[in-house]
């Protein structure tokens, strides 16, 4: 039975705990009002991206001078996972949520006999699976440095995927992030990015197409600098995504925590109460009886 | 002067959408030569090389806006310049400028084959030009 000075520090320091993620919630919706605004901000690039992807791709017509980064090299016995997670913990299941769907995703293509290769960006992502996979593992790219997401670190790492396929590094290349939903939903994401689907464009990107362009220089030479271009902004709207998504889970993880500390003051306090009533009553019949012998 | 028939122009970085206005006129580094875009021009698609995007906004103002690369879509009813990275000019980093030339200049010198090094070489001509006209600015 812990005394009363043992439970006064107990609720002490549950109080400071409270505190603490009570502020971290805080300092995480500031965050993640911020993340929100920059994915909405690298919204129009991306969509007109895609039309003007899917314009080029119709002109060209699926001619014999598509790059490979769109075409693929024809096999697919090497896979190259890009698994981007958060930097940090205390976020709830984002973290492990992403690692587990790239998980499953290696367990699929290794019991197929691919060959498996990945790329770790963010330190949480590498920790869970080092353990299962380190050997595969190329690289872990550290974003803890960055303070605000920009396109460079975007493009630094889609550069380095574009290098190791122009190497034949692989041949099939899926990038693995949380696409951000709402605070309390984040849902992990496998998405191919080389070969790149354009045939999944939406068919209303063609509008405006009918008319007949020019091409400065030649379509398939603006294509081949579009397509590296296209995997970059790929690669930059995952890690926006994420971003809003880590701190949408950090809130919520925090808010449970915040809430489960009450709770645990609550009890502590009744507990402290009902022992501190129940000293006075053994102190009380101490003198009663002590008057009565008398 | 005649007013010139106003447009729709957006210029659009992969970090935010920078403008998105009624110009009359736009001056965009084309790959192939600068290029004036004005209203019910032809479509065209157009790689940009880095320099300075000149806009003239209906309102008879003038904004300058310098571009890393990028491109260009054309359309007789509007203009979208996707661009690399854009800063306004007098928000320009001259630090910025010159480690970005610092880079192409690693580039040029690491390119493995003849076509990779005379493509490096190419962009950094063109840094040190823009570094030279913004310099004389």
């Amino acid at each position: 039975m812990p005394s009363l000075k043992d439970l006064r520090n107990r609720i002490a320091s549950v109080k400071a705990t409270q505190k603490i993620t009570k502020a971290m919630q805080m300092v995480a919706a500031a965050k993640l009002r911020r993340a929100q605004e920059a994915a909405e901000a690298a919204r129009p690039y991306s969509e007109r991206m895609g039309l003007v992807l899917a314009n080029i791709t119709q002109a060209i017509g699926g001619g014999g001078d598509a790059p490979a980064l769109m075409t693929g090299t024809g096999k697919d016995d090497v896979h190259l996972l890009v698994v981007c997670t958060a930097e940090r913990g205390l976020c709830g299941g984002f973290n492990s949520q992403i690692a587990r769907l790239a998980r499953d995703h290696i367990r699929r293509l290794l019991a197929d006999g691919k060959q498996v290769k990945i790329i770790c960006v963010g330190k949480k992502g590498y920790d869970i699976l080092r353990r299962d996979y380190g050997s595969m593992i190329l690289e872990r790219i550290d974003l803890r440095e960055v303070k605000t997401l920009g396109f460079v670190n975007a493009d630094a790492i889609a550069r380095k995927v574009i290098y190791l396929f122009g190497e034949g590094g692989f041949d099939i290349c899926t990038l693995f992030y949380s696409q951000f939903k709402s605070v309390i939903s984040q849902i992990p994401t496998a998405q191919q990015i080389i070969p790149a689907g354009v045939a999944s464009a939406p068919a209303e990107a063609t509008v405006g197409g009918n008319a007949v362009y020019e091409y400065e220089p030649e379509p398939g030479e603006i294509l081949a600098d579009l397509i590296p271009r296209n995997i970059s902004v790929q690669v930059f709207r995952a890690l926006l995504e994420n971003a809003a998504g880590e701190m949408g889970a950090k809130m919520s993880a925090m808010d449970n925590a915040t809430r489960n500390a009450g709770d645990m003051i609550n009890k502590l306090s009744i507990t402290y109460n009902r022992q501190r009533q129940a000293q006075i009553t053994k102190e009380l019949i101490e003198i009663i009886s002590g008057a009565e012998a008398l | 002067m005649i007013m010139a028939e106003a447009f729709q122009f957006e210029l659009v970085s992969p970090e935010r959408l920078l403008v998105s206005e009624q110009v009359e006129a736009v001056v965009i580094p084309g790959a192939e030569g600068e290029m004036t875009v004005m209203a019910h021009h032809a479509p065209v698609m157009t790689t940009i090389k880095p320099g300075v995007v000149t806009v003239k906004t209906a309102g008879g103002k003038e904004e300058r806006y310098v571009v890393f690369g990028g491109f260009a879509d054309i359309l007789p009813s509007g203009c979208t310049l996707l661009a690399e990275s854009a800063v306004a000019v007098g928000d320009i980093d001259r630090a910025d400028l010159a480690r970005r030339i610092q880079d192409a200049k690693e580039d040029a010198a690491d390119a493995k084959d003849d076509q990779s090094r005379s493509k490096a070489e190419q962009f950094l001509a063109q840094l040190t030009t823009l570094e030279s006209a913004l310099l004389a600015a």
